[in-house]
């Protein structure tokens, strides 16, 4: 441990991207070898699925990664890629009228490239504040220019919430990376790592808590899975999960275990609000295939960190009382 | 690489950016044949989503149409369509192809005749203009001369959905939004079938392709919906 203290914050950081994709190909190995059994047809299906699963990660760790390498110019361009996309997909399920097109131009065109821009030059206080402030007024301006009435509210706040999950949101994601302060200068990607493992490992526990449990659903109609005690075990993994991770972070170990527990509380929280949001708009996965989006359902898997990264970027700016 | 081949590139890149351009094989698998694709009409994007759809492979024998006099009226529009896209020119009128060069445009369906029987594969919008009200208008009757002269190319229906949400008429830059091109089985016309009765067939079947009407859970109405339906029947 004390040899990697040694290390700079560069080669720490290697490291980290050793361990990561050693760990992924150990696992993909592994379920290469498994596949290769004979196996009963729900058997085959639940591997298929977790085939599926792993690519997704595979992707995460590789886009991970590109950002790192590619410094705050390249994971601004790359997470920017990634916002427009699930932008994208969320807007293809909105019922937008003629007269949105103005208003939709300024989200994808003007507040996307803009909010990036901020991140990517560290403009930290206006990129918190650019959308929630300035676009809130400027988005409606621009749809009421468009001169229709017609369902106005509803359309607006539709556009202003798909604008704060897929970009404002997303957008917190980089800027972990990005977020230099002294205590740990260069060392943003552990930052990013952190918020991500212990997201995923609350969303696993969940997963697997709520299978093997009797439970009660807390909301049936919306998540018959989502349930207090499941949850609650999903995050306490998360939180000590977090802190056996202290060492990679900024934080103590008591501190580490509270923000991973606020980041994995906001991102599993943040997940019943997406499939709230799916039952409304009455699709089961975003971009599934019979519908018309019928893309890759990005805002399924990026949709926990929508949620959990602003709050996380944020109690830790307020915590060591930043003024990046 | 020639330019037009880099343009083809840039275009099928862009398309696929701003709505996906994602083509679902229902019907039939995309395959090296001659074919004749028809589908609904109702933007100007709508051939180069099927474009970009189709697999790169067979993109450059499968030919869009243009009209003549709009298509060729700047350099570079008339250079986009023939080398890019390898348009098929008609005239929109009888007359305005009697002024242009002779008798070759005496019978407006003459180019595409030619393009079939050199082997190639066409797109045609049925409808004949873009209709931006739902369903598509009634089909004019070219896809059926084209039916009766040519009844072993398999004629292919497709829809395209979402499109006129990216560029609604009268903008000029698109939004992003996902769209997709559903293709569907292969129809032939039957024997001794009436004009008006195998267009309106033709119709239906680029209808039935619509993403919302297909049956599969993930497209029910949401439970609460379906029930405030039920509601006020006794």
């Amino acid at each position: 441990m004390t040899a990697l203290h040694g290390l700079g914050a560069d080669s720490q950081v290697a490291l980290l991207f050793v361990t990561l994709f050693g760990l992924l190909l150990l696992v993909s190995a592994g379920a290469g070898l498994l596949a290769l059994r004979e196996r009963s047809t729900p058997q085959a299906d639940r591997d298929t699925r977790f085939q599926r699963e792993l690519r997704a990660v595979w992707l995460g760790a590789g886009v991970f990664w590109l950002a790192w390498i590619s410094g705050p110019g390249g994971a601004t361009v790359l997470f920017g890629m990634v916002s427009f996309l699930a932008l994208r997909e969320y807007v293809t399920l909105l019922k937008t009228r003629r007269s949105d097109h103005r208003s939709l131009l300024l989200a994808f065109f003007g507040v996307l490239p803009l909010q990036y821009v901020l991140l990517g030059n560290r403009g930290f206080d206006l990129f918190s504040v650019f959308i929630p402030v300035y676009m809130f007024l400027a988005m409606p301006v621009v749809s009421a220019l468009a001169g229709d009435p017609e369902r106005f509210l509803e359309r607006n706040a539709k556009l202003q919430w798909g604008v704060m999950v897929c970009v404002y949101g997303l957008s917190h994601a980089p800027a972990l990376v990005l977020l230099d302060f002294p205590p740990h200068r260069g060392r943003g990607a552990f930052l990013l790592f952190f918020l991500v493992m212990v997201v995923a490992c609350a969303q696993i526990v969940q997963t697997i808590a709520s299978r093997r449990l009797r439970r009660r659903p807390l909301a049936r109609r919306i998540d018959r899975a989502f349930s207090l005690r499941a949850w609650a075990l999903g995050v306490g993994a998360a939180a000590l999960l977090g802190a056996a991770l202290f060492w990679i972070t900024p934080f103590q170990a008591g501190q580490a275990l509270l923000m991973a527990a606020i980041a994995a509380a906001a991102g599993t929280l943040g997940e019943l609000v997406m499939s709230a949001l799916k039952k409304d708009a009455g699709v089961r996965y975003w971009g599934n295939t019979p519908s018309v989006t019928g893309a890759v359902g990005l805002l399924d898997r990026v949709a926990p960190l929508c949620f959990a990264a602003p709050v996380f970027f944020h109690s830790v700016r307020w915590y060591f009382q930043l003024q990046a | 690489m020639s330019a037009a081949e880099m343009m083809g590139l840039l275009l099928s890149a862009v398309a696929r950016l701003i709505t996906g351009a994602q083509g679902h094989w229902k019907g039939c698998p995309p395959k090296a044949e001659q074919r004749i694709y028809f589908a609904n009409h109702q933007s100007h994007l709508d051939w180069v989503l099927i474009w970009a759809a189709l697999p790169r492979e067979l993109r450059a024998t499968t030919r869009p149409i243009a009209a003549r006099d709009y298509w060729t009226s700047s350099r570079f529009k008339h250079w986009l369509t023939r080398e890019v896209f390898n348009a098929v020119y008609v005239s929109r009128t009888r007359a305005q192809g009697a002024t242009g060069d002779g008798t070759d445009d005496q019978d407006p369906l003459g180019p595409l005749v030619e393009a079939l029987r050199n082997g190639d594969s066409l797109v045609i919008f049925p409808e004949g203009t873009r209709s931006n009200q739902g369903l598509p208008q009634p089909f004019k009757s070219g896809l059926y001369a084209l039916a009766q002269q040519f009844a072993q190319v398999p004629l292919i229906p497709a829809w395209i959905a979402n499109v006129q949400r990216v560029m609604p008429k009268g903008e000029v830059v698109p939004v992003p939004i996902l769209c997709t091109v559903t293709f569907g089985a292969p129809i032939l016309l039957a024997e001794g079938e009436d004009r008006r009765a195998f267009l309106d067939r033709a119709r239906q079947a680029v209808i039935d392709l619509q993403p919302g009407l297909q049956p599969g859970p993930a497209h029910g109405p949401p439970a609460d919906a379906a029930s405030t339906a039920t509601a006020p029947m006794p």
